[in-house]
């Protein structure tokens, strides 16, 4: 009998799983009692979960058959996701954002393909985004104007975002290696700019940059508000991204330097050619959490009362014959962060496996738990 | 008589309190093998690393293929483009293959076409018997492959002296012959080589002159010889008791 129960073991997986059910779960009257009772409510909360999301959902209809049905109302999202995505952008015109982001996503995609990493992605990249800044705005383009106070929703997050971490990353560089400088005009500089940058929050350079900066510039000069908020955040992220290339820089053996230079390199091609490409392969994780706190970041515009996403998602609220739906918007805008920051790091993980591995230390690492 | 290639006038160094170079006079003669012994902390690794100013001295002269070295970046480079040096923990690239590791060098300090340089690389690299490895990456090599893509580095340069700071210390004891094969070779070839180096079968196979260091001093100078049989000073009898 017993070896028949062996042989099964080998044969049918789920037998294995029934013993070790028998031998963790069931082992005593405690357990036992526990387990059903956990089993109970895990799967009451499933349950209802399942039939708020789609059971009692509405998909379609208006407000009155939302509230009558007692589930998620998916038709306020419907009506409402045009707004939530492009904000106060004008309807008609809407397709302008529509094909940044569609450009964003298809970039993104091709990023993920190790045969077209090279320049001409990092090119496409850079272009898309310059010509995506016209083309919401219009007017070198020969297309009807829209002012940057209507930009919104999504496309004003991606923006933002991608703009900020294409910026923020050589300038972050820029810090840190000034930071290691022997010029101590120049390291003193960097560690100031670090320092106080870090030092402050977000929301008060954002204010400073609404507010402050528009008193200082002379009558009838003005700077575009988005453009003061983008610098802001590029110099807020190009502070944090400074310290984590400088925990990279630190990484390099002297020995790397000494073998650079004893070649005939000069400074800068040592730190070009050698120290620079494996201390930003070092720091890929913290770089990329980085990149993902900024995206998310962004939803701090709000306060100085740029449109992005967080912002439209919450003024579709307040629309007096949709009240009462905010689970469902945020869900939705939840959803949405999810994707692109998810994206982002597994775009991350791709490039980090693409990179060669000394066979010695790396990611195969086990420490036994 | 051959021109000399190294100069040493009256050079000191200290590491805070550490007189580690004590007023080292020394001339290397072109195409000469010059292997430097001594106890740990003796200033011979801080001797041969003041050559290409990886370490800087404090007072004295030194002059390298008839070039004062001095602190100017330009000097130094050129200086160091000329001098090759294969380090105790090989210190290979590991971002970049190991033709890659050969090609950065020529291809950037001398601006040679990429063709040319591919082509000599591999040809460096049959010369130290490696060639079969040249896609790989550092990390996947043994340490005396690494050692020996180090050499092969360095000769990509084509260097007029090459500089060894210990270079088969770190290595597991099977791996160091075939790393001394390959200097044996590069010896017998005539280039100018300062080994530092705890290998006496080396010295007394291909030095033309051993040179014993400590505390800072050169103690000791003679043909190897010379050295093993009839070593002059205390220090070195006690050394050489030490070591064989």
């Amino acid at each position: 009998m017993s070896e028949l129960i062996l042989r099964l073991h080998e044969k049918l997986p789920q037998w294995k799983s029934v013993t070790w059910a028998k031998k963790n779960l069931f082992n005593s009257i405690f357990n036992t009692i526990l387990t059903i009772s956990i089993g109970l409510l895990v799967l009451n909360i499933l349950s209802s979960v399942v039939s708020w999301f789609f059971l009692d959902a509405t998909f379609q209809g208006d407000a009155k058959l939302c509230r009558e049905s007692g589930g998620a109302c998916w038709a306020f999202i419907f009506e409402k996701s045009r707004y939530i995505i492009f904000g106060h952008y004008p309807t008609a015109l809407v397709w302008r954002p529509a094909l940044f982001i569609f450009g964003v996503i298809s970039l993104f995609g091709a990023s993920f393909k190790r045969e077209f990493w090279g320049k001409r992605l990092f090119w496409s990249w850079i272009l898309w985004l310059t010509f995506s800044i016209l083309l919401l705005d219009g007017r070198l383009l020969g297309l009807t104007h829209v002012e940057t106070t209507k930009w919104g929703g999504l496309p004003l997050t991606l923006l933002i975002s991608f703009i900020g971490i294409g910026c923020s990353y050589p300038f972050g560089i820029i810090l840190a290696v000034a930071r290691q400088s022997n010029l101590i005009v120049l390291k003193t500089l960097s560690v100031l700019f670090i320092e106080l940058i870090r030092g402050v929050p977000l929301i008060s350079i954002l204010f400073m940059a609404s507010v402050l900066f528009p008193i200082f510039l002379p009558d009838g000069f003005t700077i575009d508000k988005l453009f003061r908020a983008q610098v802001a955040i590029i110099l807020f992220s190009g502070a944090y991204m400074a310290e984590v290339i400088r925990g990279g820089l630190q990484a390099i053996p002297r020995g790397q330097v000494e073998a650079a230079k004893s070649i005939g390199l000069t400074n800068s091609q040592t730190l070009r050619l050698v120290v620079l490409p494996q201390a930003l392969r070092i720091v890929i994780p913290p770089t990329v959490s980085t990149f993902i706190g900024m995206f998310k970041d962004t939803s701090l515009l709000v306060i100085i009362a740029l449109f992005d996403l967080m912002f439209t998602t919450k003024s579709s609220l307040s629309d007096s014959e949709w009240l009462g739906f905010a689970r469902e918007a945020y869900i939705f805008t939840a959803m949405i962060y999810f994707v692109c920051c998810f994206s982002m790091s597994r775009l991350s993980k791709k490039i980090e496996e693409s990179m060669p591995s000394d066979g010695k230390k790396g990611k195969g690492v086990s420490y036994g738990f | 008589m051959a021109s000399s290639v190294l100069e040493f006038k009256k050079v000191n160094k200290w590491f805070g309190d550490l007189h580690v170079l004590d007023d080292i006079e020394l001339t290397i003669k072109k195409g000469e093998i010059v292997v430097i012994c001594g106890p740990s902390g003796s200033g011979k690794s801080t001797l041969i690393r003041c050559i290409n100013q990886l370490e800087t001295h404090a007072s004295g002269e030194i002059y390298v293929l008839g070039t004062e070295m001095t602190d100017d970046a330009r000097v130094l480079q050129s200086v160091r483009s000329r001098v090759g040096m294969v380090f105790q923990n090989f210190n290979l690239f590991p971002h970049l293959t190991i033709l890659e590791n050969l090609t950065l060098g020529p291809t950037w300090v001398k601006g040679a076409s990429s063709d040319e340089v591919k082509e000599m690389a591999l040809g460096n690299l049959r010369r130290v018997q490696i060639e079969e490895q040249a896609n790989k990456y550092p990390g996947q090599l043994s340490g005396g492959q690494q050692q020996r893509v180090a050499i092969a580095r360095s000769l990509c340069m084509n260097p007029e002296i090459l500089l060894f700071d210990e270079p088969t210390s770190a290595l597991d004891p099977e791996m160091v012959k075939e790393v001394l094969d390959v200097m044996v070779d590069l010896a017998k070839e005539g280039i100018t080589m300062l080994v530092v180096t705890h290998e006496m079968g080396f010295a007394r196979e291909v030095a033309d002159r051993v040179i014993f260091m400590d505390e800072g001093k050169i103690i000791e100078q003679s043909t190897p010889e010379l050295f093993f049989t009839n070593p002059s000073s205390d220090r070195s009898k006690k050394f050489l008791e030490q070591i064989l």
